[in-house]
């Protein structure tokens, strides 16, 4: 790494140097970036699909590929950015390398485990790499019965055995984090002291821990399904289809909140660092994260509306995912309350987290529309779905993520970022977005179903539209990988605590020594305490 | 090696800062691997729970024919092999060297013939033809429920065989504590491996506990064939 060469003093990424140092190392930190590494390069693979998916819909008659092509296009997008992306994103690189830290520890409570989760996760990249390069896979991320079990002639095993290995990933990652926190705190760092980042991410791990292992016998079940033909999900023998729905939406609806409840601990550490305020209802926020991960686990039947699901059935769980909106209410008000007279500061990770509040909440509230029997019945498999969970996904997660990105870039590295390009890159973001998404509300609540790439010639202009924000998009996801690796060498060397944030992460050098902190840290203040900041600050 | 960091040792890792830290967190850790093993098992008795509801009489007649003598064994066998692991993990937390290796041994023998046991009954499917699959065939059904039959033995086969996978699992763990436990490595200051495989060994045996009786023993008077 470049910033070896400026300081004298040790810290975790000149400790030791060399391949192995890496690829054998349990130090969190190293993991970390191991994970951002890897992630990274699925973000890409993930977007370059996207590409091909937008360039394709430019036209209405889908003369660009076949329509089995375009069937592989988004079910490849779709795994690579949820099962490779999404997931692991926040919690397996900023959780990684800053839950420990910010709870005042050397490391996780079981450090092998948290290499071997990373290897699990390339090993079942790889795996998916070689089904999507072999000829890849036409199911939809989704998978359903009978059609991946009986019909689809593509690579079905490969990709989902991928996905089984990389949920041991997901789940030792929760287990990690689940045991670091509750047995590793520092002294004085009581529950209720705990930064919200470190609540966000034991929410998230508590439905990781819960919700993988169901996915991973449902995947067992299709394998066994595919090739033995056991009758598990075939009517022929008695078996039923849509018990496959259920089992599949039972994780992964929780897998939502596993890709968004970390972003929202991300926002409540931006939001309070850049309004220098305590987190307005500190302990309901909390909560509120917890009660996400309880109520996830309730409502999976409303991706079953218009499946074999009873009626009744259906009734209820329209009426339970009606409640997931309270704590995420809950979230989003106190958040705009930390700025109410806060002294708040316009730098990138801070204008993430505006876009992300604005964004979550048209997607949250377009999901109240698709929670709703009525509505959900005309919008179903339309790109109102795909555009209500799109602004949860790329506008909550990946501005989050990116907004964590830019956050922690100078605790990571020892460098900031160049500032300008950045809030030029978050604007251009930002913008990219909204055109490419909000159009797909309108062609969605018009009738254009998703997964067809022939279409009426009426939707061509919204289309287009759509196309040309995704371009401005990826000029917008390409600007950061450029300025970050650029910072790495010319950046501006960092100071411990350059946004003046509170947190024992921010109280030690920058880069971090390799055990984290010079002093072990007695915590003796609340979280967000911003009496206990020393002024050094570089806010911009 | 940073100042505050103390010397890492087998029996105390660095990022910790005492022995009970340590052990506590294993042990927590094995507890929370357990749920997800709870989950992960729940998703066959969830799909066995709805199929026994839906196919209820076929169920009964298919579980009649399993031979009830080799499972009841076999559950005696298992509940003698977590009494041994008690006892290894008891010899471990007084220090009997020689006790410990003499339990972990007995209970990786008790295992290995419940896996025996099980694999002879395997076969026994086997040559009946009641292994799911194009040449399945239950007697005293007819044609039009032999598919329900099948979804039965689909069921008993992938329980049982993930059952067996993690006993499977559970031989490899008792058999590198032996080694270690030869060595002399496990004290009644560190003995958190033992205690923490034990408490793995007991969760595949409730398991067993539980498939034993779905899989066995319900519906057993209902002999008749349905209309």
């Amino acid at each position: 790494m470049a910033t070896a060469a400026v300081q004298e003093r040790e810290h975790y990424l000149n400790a030791s140097y060399g391949i192995k140092s890496w690829l054998l190392t349990k130090d969190h930190k190293r993991i970390g970036l191991l994970y951002l590494f890897t992630v990274t390069l699925f973000f890409f693979l993930g977007g370059a699909f996207a590409t091909l998916i937008r360039i394709e819909l430019i036209s209405p008659q889908g003369g660009m590929v076949s329509s089995e092509t375009y069937n592989k296009l988004f079910t490849m997008h779709g795994v690579a950015m949820v099962f490779f992306f999404l997931i692991p994103s926040i919690p397996a690189t900023l959780g990684n390398f800053f839950l420990p830290m910010a709870i005042g520890a050397r490391d996780l409570a079981f450090p092998k485990i948290n290499l071997l989760s990373w290897y699990l996760l390339v090993v079942g990249g790889l795996l998916a790499l070689f089904a999507m390069l072999a000829g890849g896979v036409d199911t939809g991320w989704t998978f359903y019965t009978p059609y991946s079990t009986t019909y689809s002639n593509s690579w079905v095993i490969a990709t989902a055995l991928g996905i089984f290995i990389a949920g041991f990933s997901s789940i030792l990652t929760g287990l990690n984090f689940i045991v670091t926190v509750h047995r590793m705190r520092a002294p004085g760092m009581t529950w209720f002291r705990l930064p919200l980042f470190v609540w966000a991410n034991y929410a998230t791990s508590l439905i990781q821990v819960l919700g993988t292992p169901v996915i991973a016998v449902t995947i067992i079940l299709l394998f066994c399904e595919r090739v033995f033909h056991i009758g598990i999900f075939d009517p022929a023998l008695g078996g039923d289809p849509v018990l496959f729905q259920h089992l599949f939406w039972f994780y992964s609806h929780p897998a939502v909140y596993i890709m968004v409840l970390p972003a929202m601990g991300v926002i409540s550490e931006l939001i309070s660092t850049f309004s220098r305020k305590p987190v307005y209802g500190y302990s309901f926020v909390a909560a509120s994260s917890l009660a996400i991960a309880v109520l996830g686990f309730l409502v999976w039947g409303h991706h079953l509306f218009v499946s074999t699901q009873s009626v009744y059935a259906g009734l209820v769980f329209s009426f339970l995912s009606y409640f997931v909106a309270i704590p995420s209410a809950i979230k989003v008000f106190n958040w705009t309350a930390t700025l109410y007279k806060g002294s708040i500061s316009y730098a990138t990770p801070m204008l993430y987290a505006f876009g992300f509040i604005g964004l979550f909440t048209i997607g949250g509230l377009t999901g109240l529309f698709v929670a709703s029997l009525g509505m959900d019945v005309h919008v179903t498999d339309t790109y109102f779905v795909i555009a209500h969970f799109h602004y949860i996904m790329v506008g909550g997660t990946i501005m989050a993520y990116l907004g964590g990105l830019h956050y922690y870039w100078p605790k990571m590295t020892g460098r900031m970022y160049p500032e300008g390009w950045a809030k030029l890159s978050a604007l251009i973001i930002f913008l990219g977005f909204n055109l490419t998404f909000f159009p797909q509300f309108i062609l969605g609540y018009l009738g254009m179903p998703r997964r067809y790439h022939v279409y009426p010639a009426e939707f061509q202009v919204l289309h287009v539209l759509s196309s040309a924000g995704a371009s401005v998009l990826a000029v917008g996801y390409m600007m950061p990988m450029i300025y970050f690796i650029w910072s790495l060498k010319y950046g501006e060397v960092a100071s411990s605590n350059p946004w003046g944030a509170t947190g024992l992460e921010w109280q030690t050098p920058s880069p971090p020594p390799v055990h984290n902190f010079v002093e072990m840290p007695v915590v003796n203040h609340e979280a967000y305490d911003y009496s206990t900041v020393v002024e050094e600050t570089h806010v911009g | 090696m940073a100042s505050h960091g103390h010397a890492e040792t087998l029996a105390l890792r660095e990022q910790f800062d005492t022995e009970a830290q340590q052990k506590d967190a294993s042990t927590l850790g094995m507890w929370i691997f357990l749920i997800t093993e709870i989950m992960f098992f729940g998703g066959m008795f969830l799909a066995y729970t709805i199929y026994r509801g839906t196919y209820p009489e076929v169920f009964a007649v298919a579980s009649s024919s399993i031979k009830i003598f080799l499972g009841a064994a076999n559950t005696v066998v298992l509940l003698g092999s977590s009494l041994t692991m008690v006892l290894a993990v008891r010899a471990a937390q007084l220090g009997q060297q020689r006790a410990i290796v003499i339990f972990l041994i007995l209970t990786l023998l008790l295992g290995g013939v419940f896996l025996g046991v099980k694999a002879v009954e395997w076969k026994e499917k086997f040559d009946e033809h009641h292994i799911p699959g194009p040449t399945f065939h239950l007697e005293g059904l007819p044609d039009d429920q032999q598919g329900h039959a099948q979804l039965f033995f689909s069921l008993y086969f992938a329980m049982t065989g993930l059952h067996a996978l993690h006993m499977v699992i559970g031989a490899g763990i008792l058999i590198t504590l032996i080694f270690q436990a030869r060595k002399g490595k496990f004290t009644p200051d560190y003995m958190t491996p033992v205690d923490v495989a034990g408490l793995y060994w007991h969760f595949v045996d409730v398991v067993w506990i539980f498939l034993f009786p779905l899989l066995y023993l319900i519906d057993r008077h209902m002999k008749q064939p349905p209309l």
